[in-house]
């Protein structure tokens, strides 16, 4: 009949029960299993003084060697910055800086003396940094067309509306589209040894290896399979607005042209914050007997091509070693040692109340 | 108005409405309240009154919501009517319009899944109520058509219809008995799918058409029922058959004694006939299971307190976010650097469009914080945890074969919670399993161990007694006084089922058959009249045999029965004897008998009666009254009046029986005892240890429920009774006695009283308050004259706060629901639970916070209303100390959980806001925005509040105490509620900072390649991730095999889910930003060790708040747990100490209840 089973009817879709017995079942004694009598076999920590002491005192003998080695590495590594921007008078890319514009045929060099110090004894990589360049902002984040960059010849030519307002130019599509290609980095720089009797070595950047292994082999990839005519494959498109010359000009490397050029792929992996680096070049370390870059008066050569003056960015160059924990930061050792010494001191807080209160209760206890 | 008056035009369609409007209708117009009715659809002859025609339903029952096309439809409807998933479809469709930073995948995806599932639960149960609707509407039945039985569809059945209905078939609708196989024109039915009742009852044939019992004489009957509209009452029936014979009506009445009900089973009869009133969706049954009002638990007000909270926050962020971008991007190489342009279309949109956008985008992106999956999870966590209940071994009874039912699983936290336990007293704290004890006739005392005469009772010196042996005279009213109890009563003989029916039974020996009625006492005083020697042996023909002392059968034609209520709380029956003697014996409460006595030893009896009251026992007494033939008459038409009446007959009647019964001649008492309930005194113990007040609500005599509350521990010997009765008004004003009640209360507690709200101060000051109905009613009358009157109820109140038990004798059934509103409605609004098993106890266990009905003897009425139903009274302990505890702890573990996880989800991405210019750039990719709530960190949280037990239950059984742990929802208050906001707060500046400084301008990879902001984003998602569900792990304190399973499965989930998730160029995305970004992180040393890093640090905070509170302040729950896990052995001592030690507390320090709390639940947290 219309029993008493289904009186589960909810006016405003709130789930009511009925029992699956409904009542009006006879003899339908539960089953006597763990689970069903909420019996199951059960661990039952419970956090104490007395539990939590001993961890705290390990987390801090661990955290602290930790955070001392941390700090120790990254104290060994070098790193050296310029600032190349140009807006002081006295800054050799002043002119440069000021003289900016888009279409202007005649790049402009500048050219910044420093002296190293310290000998840079491993790798050294070299990387840009740019300031107050927001590449995490959303409508920047998202203007790419990553089916276009992974070859997709349908996307090569009908870029994805995401792209907007850099998907097309003069009616053609642009390859590669979108804000963050057309934005590209694109001063050249250069690096120069003084020897000490004056000649000037240019020191060799390579730059293999700057991207993503995993970028540059499964991510991006040029339209038209391995064709090595990139000219004909990029057929119908444009360039992007800003750019000097089409993508398929990268560089004579076919290796390293089109999309699979490598500056190209690590610009477009968008920074988290404004202010950013991105890796350029790596010096290699040729024999193990001489510094890569040894001490010494240097030159920097930069060719001007990127203003940052209208947002008030500026412009960086780096040369770091790296050690097995990266680039020099100091916030991690810093932050494991704080963390280590404050559940060591914790650890002895505890212990005092530990001693005191925990007496007291157990006195208590056995008062009674 | 006017729609009033149209929908009443259609008497049809008002039934199928509310009752309100159904009210409203039957007010303003009277004819629609009744139907005319043609028997087997004849039309009346010519010259009858003209009435409307009214359509009537089929015999269809439609219990089901939706039909296969109106589901989808409906169901989305239903669903979107509350306001969460409402709130998430506007997010969503907010999502679908305008350029946010989220997909609408994100938002789409849980709220479909949500959706989906409890469309897929709603749908499943529509199915099972369409299949059980298609088997009864289909079954087949018999209905006599031209004089011919001719079989239909159950569903095509009209009203008019005559039916015919064989042994043990059930009543496909509501009809009128119009002939049966038996001779007397009666059928015995039983109701248990209708009430549980299983006793037979029987009904009655139309007298005028008994006769008829065969089809084609069936057929002949031209008659027309008027009768009431169909209302849900069982038991209420007004009608009236006019039967034209040769053309000339003959009225009769029709009570609910002719109305067979749907859902009833014809028993011990071999057909009936009937004709169909009330079909389809207005049976009484269809009416009955329409379903109750919501009752809502505190939790859920807490949640859709936090909830307020949460969506200001929300709003509140989104507002701040937007007014900051837009300032940021006052200067317009900000706004739009070179390198970073708008579209046109962009650039043209007007301003406040823009800026109205980036609003509702900001909300988009903030909306995870109000988290959508909160309420699938606390529901399916409601709906599973209460199967425990159901499956628990120690609140099954083995005698009834029943185990605890949950009829509504949404308050499953509330019994936690509970604070006032109102109980009923017979069939509730008693067992209702009534034995004889003694009776005094005359002052004369009989036990029935005597087998013939009167004995004098040892104990009974007091009393003034005659000798043994009682003179002819004495002998005479005895033997009346034994007749009188057996006429005047509604007890049936059953006989055993055995092969041959009926006509076996009671001449083959007495052992086979035995008394069923719906009231225990009636049996039981039966049955004692057995042992005295004069048995009852059945209604036949009108005519009630009893074999007397001498084996003669006596035989009485009873002629009417006064039937009982509870306001007259008595009942008579109209006999005459072989000789044409007219009697009418009278039977009732000593209050509503004695005022209508006129002679006897009232005295004497009165004495015997309150001495029997004080020892426990229920009593009742016997008066008898003879009638003159003309005074018959007059009864006669005093009764056939009122029961011929269409309009308020149940007034006229009981007018009607106020006129009868009266002049009465006492003929003595009767003491039933109802042994109380095995371990009734100790749960009501238990309750008083768990801090909870519990009420006695009885309609019994003040006596015998005093001795019932000693009995059962209610009342001890140290408690001071206070008294509000009757009796004490008779000698001072209310006034007087509310002041003078209510300055004894205060003085002694007088500079204690902060003492007493801890609580914890229970061993002095013990008061009890007995108070009975009448004065109640008079406390609670708002009196206009007296301006003092509106203070009567607070004073009241405050003199109940102040007991630890209180008796409410002599109450009406409404009265108990008055009493529970009364508490509710006061101002510190504690949570209530009434439990009761009777028809009476209805009212208040519908108006309780908590509903519990127990399966007892007078039928399933109570266990059909309530909430949860069990076996016995002492389940109640279980079910309070330890499932309400559990799941209040688990509940509110849930539910702050749930608002912790969402702000640690959320509120990096606020932050994140400040270094991306404010461009509602969403830190996370959209796979995880979408996966964190629904699966990532879902089912560990879920399996928790389903597991947890911070104590082991035996322990909670043994010390009720613990139950003032989590009182006054201590564990939901505002404190910790902004404890674990503030923690969700920490934990997110730590996780997003720490990943901030870790990416800020450098790399951490050994190969000098520099990371994106996805890469960040899964730094801070990956502790994200860990550190909520190690922080879940630490609030664990039941660990077993599921609990591993789930934690370490989620995790592995997320990490196997994020390998696969970046470890393909997935062509069904237009974007491939996660590709081999979790990987890359992965192979970074320092990536593992800030993720370690980090989620120590957001951890620690939490565990040293733990570790502190523990030594510093802990509570009896946490003495208890390092108790446990030391040594069992030595709980014992531990409580004590704990005990003695809180008190201490109490004492010295300022500190009331709510600190003592809030200490408590901060450790809780």
């Amino acid at each position: 009949m219309m029993a008493s089973s289904y009186n589960a009817k909810d006016e405003d879709g709130h789930i009511t029960v009925s029992g699956p017995g409904g009542g009006t079942l006879k003899n339908k004694k539960p089953d006597n299993t763990a689970f069903k009598q909420q019996r199951l076999p059960a661990w039952q920590p419970i956090l104490t003084a007395g539990t939590v002491l001993p961890a705290f005192f390990i987390i801090g003998l661990i955290f602290i060697p930790i955070g001392i080695g941390l700090y120790v590495t990254s104290n060994n590594i070098k790193e050296l910055e310029i600032d190349y921007t140009g807006v002081d008078m006295s800054s050799p890319c002043f002119n440069c800086s000021q003289n900016f514009s888009w279409n202007s045929t005649r790049p402009c060099t500048c050219t910044i003396p420093f002296y190293l110090e310290q000998a840079f004894e491993s790798n050294v990589f070299m990387y840009y940094g740019l300031s107050n360049f927001y590449q995490n902002h959303r409508r920047y984040v998202k203007s790419r067309d990553d089916s276009q960059l992974n070859g997709d010849i349908e996307a090569l030519l009908n870029p994805s509306k995401e792209c907007e307002p850099y998907a097309r130019n003069e009616n053609k599509p642009i390859a590669p589209c979108g804000a963050i290609a057309n934005s590209m980095f694109n001063d050249t720089l250069e690096l120069f040894y003084i020897d000490p009797n004056g000649t000037k070595i240019q020191i060799p950047l390579m730059k293999k290896g700057i991207a993503w292994w995993t970028d540059k082999h499964v991510k991006f990839r040029n339209p038209g399979g391995n064709n090595p005519n990139l000219t004909a494959v990029f057929q119908g498109t444009t360039k992007p607005v800003n750019w000097r010359k089409p993508v398929y000009e990268l560089d004579t490397d076919s290796e390293n042209n089109g999309f699979i050029n490598e500056d190209f792929i690590v610009w477009m992996r968008t920074a988290a914050l404004p202010t950013f680096r991105k890796l350029y070049r790596i010096i290699q370390k040729k024999n193990s007997m001489i510094p890569t870059l040894p001490r010494g008066n240097y030159t920097l050569e930069v060719v001007y091509n990127y203003p940052v003056g209208s947002f008030e960015g500026r412009k960086r160059m780096i040369l770091s070693t790296i050690s097995w924990m990266g680039g020099k930061n100091p916030f991690l050792g810093i932050a494991y040692i704080t963390v280590g010494s404050i559940c060591f001191f914790l650890g002895v807080v505890l212990l005092i109340i530990h001693h005191k209160y925990g007496n007291r209760n157990n006195s208590a206890d056995i008062t009674n | 108005m006017c729609v009033c008056v149209c929908v009443c035009a259609r008497a049809r369609m008002c039934t199928l409405h509310s009752s309100l409007s159904h009210m409203q209708c039957v007010g303003e117009e009277n004819w629609v309240d009744s139907r005319t009715i043609y028997i087997g659809h004849k039309e009346p002859p010519p010259g009858t009154e003209a009435y409307i025609p009214q359509r009537f339903p089929d015999n269809r029952i439609v219990s089901s919501k939706y039909t296969f096309w109106n589901f989808i439809p409906k169901n989305l409807f239903e669903q979107f009517r509350r306001v969460a998933n409402f709130y998430f479809l506007i997010i969503f469709l907010v999502q679908l319009i305008i350029d946010t930073p989220t997909s609408p995948v994100t938002s789409g995806l849980p709220l479909f899944f949500v959706i989906t599932v409890t469309a897929i639960k709603q749908g499943y149960e529509d199915w099972l109520r369409h299949k059980a609707d298609n088997a009864v509407n289909q079954c087949p039945v018999h209905v006599v058509q031209h004089g011919k039985v001719v079989r239909k569809q159950s569903r095509k059945l009209r009203v008019g219809d005559v039916v015919l209905v064989k042994e043990n078939e059930t009543f496909p609708c509501d009809l009128i008995l119009l002939s049966s196989s038996r001779d007397d024109g009666t059928c015995y039915v039983t109701t248990a799918s209708l009430d549980g009742e299983s006793s037979h009852k029987t009904y009655y044939a139309v007298q005028d058409t008994k006769a008829y019992n065969r089809e084609e004489e069936v057929d002949s009957i031209q008659a027309t029922i008027e009768c009431e509209q169909p209302q849900p009452d069982l038991y209420k029936f007004v009608g009236r058959i006019n039967i034209y014979m040769n053309n000339e009506p003959v009225a009769r009445p029709l009570g609910s004694e002719n109305l067979l009900l749907r859902g009833a089973t014809l028993k011990n009869t071999e057909y009936i006939y009937a004709v169909a009133i009330y079909t389809g969706m207005e049976t009484k049954m269809a009416l009955n299971y329409q379903s109750k009002s919501q009752k809502r638990s505190a939790v859920e007000k807490s949640m859709n307190a936090y909830l307020v909270v949460y969506l200001c926050i929300l709003i509140s962020k989104a507002f701040i976010n937007t007014v900051l971008k837009y300032v940021w991007q006052a200067d317009p190489n900000r706004d739009e650097p070179w390198y970073n342009e708008r579209t046109e279309a962009e650039r043209q949109r007007h301003i406040v469009i823009r800026a109205f956008t980036d609003f509702l985008a900001f909300m988009v992106l903030f909306n995870y914080i109000i988290p959508v999956s909160m309420y699938v999870t606390v529901e399916m966590q409601k709906f599973l945890g209460s199967y425990f209940i159901m499956w628990d071994d120690e609140m099954f009874d083995e005698e009834l074969g029943e185990h605890a039912v949950v009829n509504t699983s949404d308050l499953n936290e509330e019994l936690g919670q509970v604070e006032y336990v109102f109980t009923d007293k017979t069939g509730t704290l008693t067992e209702n399993n009534m034995e004889f004890i003694e009776c005094c006739v005359d002052g004369h005392v009989y036990v029935p161990h005597a087998i013939c005469n009167g004995q004098v009772m040892p104990g009974a010196d007091s009393m003034d007694m005659i000798d043994s042996s009682p003179g002819p005279g004495a002998r005479e009213s005895e033997e009346l006084f034994f007749r009188a109890l057996c006429l005047c009563h509604t007890v049936q003989v059953k006989e055993e089922e055995t092969v041959d029916g009926i006509k076996q039974g009671i001449h083959q020996g007495k052992a086979t058959s035995f008394y069923i009625s719906s009231s225990p006492d009636e049996v039981a005083l039966v049955e004692g009249m057995k042992r005295l020697g004069f048995t009852y042996l059945r209604l036949k023909d009108s005519h009630m045999e009893i074999l007397n002392r001498e084996d003669e059968i006596e035989r009485f034609e009873l002629l009417e029965v006064l039937t009982f209520d509870s306001v007259r709380r008595r009942m008579s029956v109209i006999v005459r004897d072989t000789t044409g003697e007219l009697y009418l014996f009278c039977k009732g409460a000593d209050s509503s008998i004695f005022p209508r006595v006129i002679s006897g030893k009232v005295d004497q009896v009165r004495a015997r009666v309150e001495h029997n009251a004080v020892e426990g026992l229920r009593t009742l007494c016997v008066a008898y009254r003879q009638l003159s033939p003309e005074q018959y008459q007059e009864v006669c038409h005093l009764l056939s009046g009122a029961k011929l009446a269409l309009q308020d007959r149940d007034k006229k009647l009981a007018e009607a029986y106020d006129l009868i019964e009266k002049d009465l001649i006492l003929l003595g008492a009767t003491a039933v005892e109802d042994r109380l309930q095995e371990k009734a005194a100790d749960t009501i113990e238990s309750l008083h240890k768990a801090g909870m007040k519990v009420w006695v609500l009885t309609g019994d005599k003040m006596e015998t429920a005093a001795a019932t509350c000693y009995a059962s521990k209610l009342f001890r010997r140290s408690t001071q009774i206070l008294e509000l009765t009757t009796k004490r008004l008779e000698e001072q004003s209310l006034h007087d006695v509310l002041f003078d009640l209510s300055r004894t209360v205060l003085r002694q507690h007088g500079g204690m009283t902060r003492d007493n709200l801890s609580g914890l101060s229970g061993d002095y000051n013990d008061y009890g308050l007995i108070i009975d109905g009448a004065t109640l009613s008079a406390v609670l009358k708002p009196t206009q004259e007296d301006s003092n009157s509106g203070n009567y109820k607070e004073i009241f109140l405050e003199i109940c706060r102040n007991c630890s038990a209180v008796l409410c004798c002599r109450m009406a059934p409404l009265q108990k629901a008055q009493i529970v509103k009364l508490i509710k409605a006061s101002k510190e609004h504690p949570i209530t639970l009434a439990i009761g098993d009777g028809a009476n106890d209805v009212s208040m266990i519908l108006e309780a916070h908590v509903g519990i009905g127990i399966m007892g003897k007078e039928g399933r009425q109570a266990a059909r209303n309530s909430d949860y139903a069990i076996p016995k009274f002492k389940h109640l302990k279980k079910m309070l100390l330890v499932h309400g505890h559990y799941y209040y702890i688990r509940i509110s573990e849930l539910v702050q959980y749930f608002f912790y996880k969402n702000v640690c989800f959320i509120f990096p991405q606020f932050l994140y806001q400040f270094f991306c210019g404010f461009s509602q750039q969403p830190l996370y990719d959209t796979a995880y925005l979408t996966l964190y709530n629904i699966s990532f960190t879902s089912l560990p949280i879920l399996l928790y509040s389903l597991m947890e037990q911070h104590i082991n239950m035996d322990i909670l059984k043994k010390d009720p105490s613990l139950y003032r742990d989590i009182a006054k929802n201590c564990l939901l208050r505002w404190p910790i509620f902004i404890y674990w906001t503030f923690l969700g707060v920490y934990d997110a500046i730590v996780m997003f900072f720490g990943a901030y400084f870790l990416f800020d301008n450098t790399t951490f990879t050994s190969n000098g390649q520099m990371f994106g902001n996805w890469t960040f984003g899964t730094l801070v998602f990956t502790v994200l991730v860990f550190t909520v569900t190690f922080k879940l792990a630490l609030d664990t304190h039941y660990w077993t095999w599921i609990n591993h399973f789930v934690i370490w499965g989620s995790l592995i989930f997320f990490v196997v889910f994020s390998l696969l998730w970046g470890g393909i160029i997935w062509p069904f995305l237009n974007y491939q930003r996660m590709y081999y970004v979790f990987m890359q992180m992965l192979s970074s040393g320092p990536a593992w060790l800030s993720i370690i890093l980090l989620i120590t640090a957001s951890l620690l905070p939490d565990v040293v708040k733990k570790v502190l509170w523990r030594s510093l302040w802990p509570t009896t729950t946490e003495r208890i747990q390092v108790c446990t896990s030391a040594d069992i052995h030595v709980h014992l001592m531990y409580r004590h100490s704990c005990i003695h030690y809180l008190g201490t507390r109490a004492h010295f320090s300022n500190s009331t209840s709510l600190e003592l709390c809030h200490h408590n639940s901060g450790a809780q947290m």
